[in-house]
């Protein structure tokens, strides 16, 4: 164990040192149940439009019956042309998405290239496949390359699927109405983030889980990439 | 996504499938369904692709793990990418196959995916193979797996003509699919096939109300 002066890099692979410490804690605990990881209990969805795609999520974050945080960021950004909506356990997002960002970064300095959506994706899986699904992050990758705009959702035990329009989180059935009913493919923008909108807006009022605000997110062909933040009306 | 997950066999995504591949007088033809689940209760796609492209004219398509499938294939593609540049030549049909096979005798202890191989080579013509999940590997002139092929195994076994042409064939593998996906829960969906022959490859799509109507529908 290093000082807690001295900053140690830390080892390569993953540390199970805790499941030994956990499983002594479930002893000594009254109910013998360790306590439950952090979920986002979310809603996300993400449709691909004519020019783009357009992400879309709640901004709820629950500590089991108590809202914890009425304003967290779930649509992360993985480069300047591709965003990333994240569902499951909140730390393991913002970890997997920040590792991919930092990935995605240092491989844009060295080959001078813009990267691309297949690439995210392909070291999403790979790294989520390697760990059996003891990372738990469910997650809409979408972005514009030169190869087009891209909507791709990455499962917990490394499964990939290439959509036009997906959701996910606790209120993904809530979601998935409203998409289903009203995705088209080659949408104008407008139309496409009021799908969106509305999609997110359906999972706040029909899940416990997911609420206050909806926070939308453009990746767009032409324009620069935008993260708009609308206020929910009640 | 808890809820989604009850208590079944597959971890995460399943392709809960039917999958089979047909010869044919020339070719084979290689199908499946387009569904997959979660827990054996929950649609997690109607539209998914298990029809994988290992090399030019040979295919094969995924049961089992959704995830531990794409793991294989892509691990798969690598290989007889690796090897038909060391040969100078496309890889035989039965190279492919055992690739798959390798990869999943060897780690059976973690993996659940079984594959069915098909295609072309100079040297065998048309060929079917299947690795199931333990990594046993064998070669047949038409094989059906994944859990909607129990309910076939009748049709197949009855309606099977060694030398078919390519529209009887065909029409065999949307019959057998069809029948499968009827009453199979976890299949469903559209009918992906591949039709490979020595001049190249061709997909078919039939979409579900395309599909053939039996009695009782």
């Amino acid at each position: 164990m290093a000082l807690s002066t001295v900053l140690e890099t830390p080892v390569a692979g993953f540390d199970f040192e805790n499941a030994a410490r956990n499983a002594a804690l479930e002893g000594l605990l009254e109910k013998g149940q360790a306590p439950k990881p952090l979920k986002t209990g979310t809603t996300i969805a993400g449709v691909v439009f004519k020019d783009g795609v357009v992400l879309g999520a709640d901004t709820r974050a629950t500590s089991s019956e108590v809202v914890a945080d009425k304003m967290c960021a779930k649509i992360h950004y993985i480069a300047p042309n591709i965003y990333c909506c994240g569902a499951g356990t909140a730390a393991d997002t913002e970890k997997t998405t920040d590792l991919l960002s930092s990935n995605l970064t240092i491989f844009s300095l060295n080959s001078g290239r813009n990267p691309r959506v297949v690439m995210a994706i392909n070291i999403l899986q790979d790294m989520l496949y390697r760990y059996k699904g003891h990372i738990g992050a469910n997650l809409i990758l979408g972005g514009v390359d030169c190869t087009g705009n891209h909507l791709y959702t990455v499962g917990p035990y490394g499964s990939v699927n290439k959509v036009p329009y997906l959701s996910m989180g606790s209120g993904d059935l809530a979601a998935l109405g409203i998409l289903e009913d009203r995705f088209k493919s080659d949408m104008q923008l407008e139309e496409a983030k009021d799908l969106v909108r509305d999609a997110i807006h359906a999972g706040i009022m029909c899940d416990l889980g997911s609420g206050n605000n909806i926070d939308i997110c453009l990746t767009r062909r032409k324009g620069n990439t935008s993260t708009v933040q609308a206020q929910h009306q009640f | 996504m808890e809820k989604h997950y009850a208590d079944s066999q597959t971890k995460g995504v399943s392709t809960g499938t039917t999958i089979l591949a047909v010869t044919f007088d020339g070719g084979v033809i290689i199908g499946s369904d387009s569904r997959a689940s979660i827990g054996g209760e929950y649609v997690s796609s109607k539209t998914i692709n298990k029809l994988i492209q290992l090399h030019d004219q040979i295919f094969c398509c995924i049961a089992g793990s959704l995830a531990d499938a794409q793991a294989i294939t892509k691990a798969a593609k690598f290989h007889l990418s690796f090897h038909s540049v060391q040969m100078e030549n496309p890889p035989l049909v039965m190279a492919a196959a055992s690739v798959l096979k390798e990869l999943c005798y060897k780690n059976k202890e973690e993996l659940q995916a079984g594959f069915i191989t098909a295609g072309w080579d100079r040297k065998k013509g048309p060929q079917v193979y299947v690795v199931s999940l333990g990594g046993m590997l064998i070669s047949q002139p038409f094989t059906i797996a994944g859990s909607g092929s129990t309910f076939i195994y009748g049709y197949t076994d009855a309606k099977y003509k060694p030398n078919m042409t390519r529209e009887e064939c065909q029409q065999f593998a949307i019959n057998a699919l069809t029948l499968a996906m009827g009453r199979d829960n976890v299949s469903g969906g559209v009918v992906h096939l591949v039709v490979i022959t020595e001049k190249g490859v061709e997909h078919v799509v039939v979409p579900g109300d395309k599909l053939p109507k039996f009695h009782d529908e």
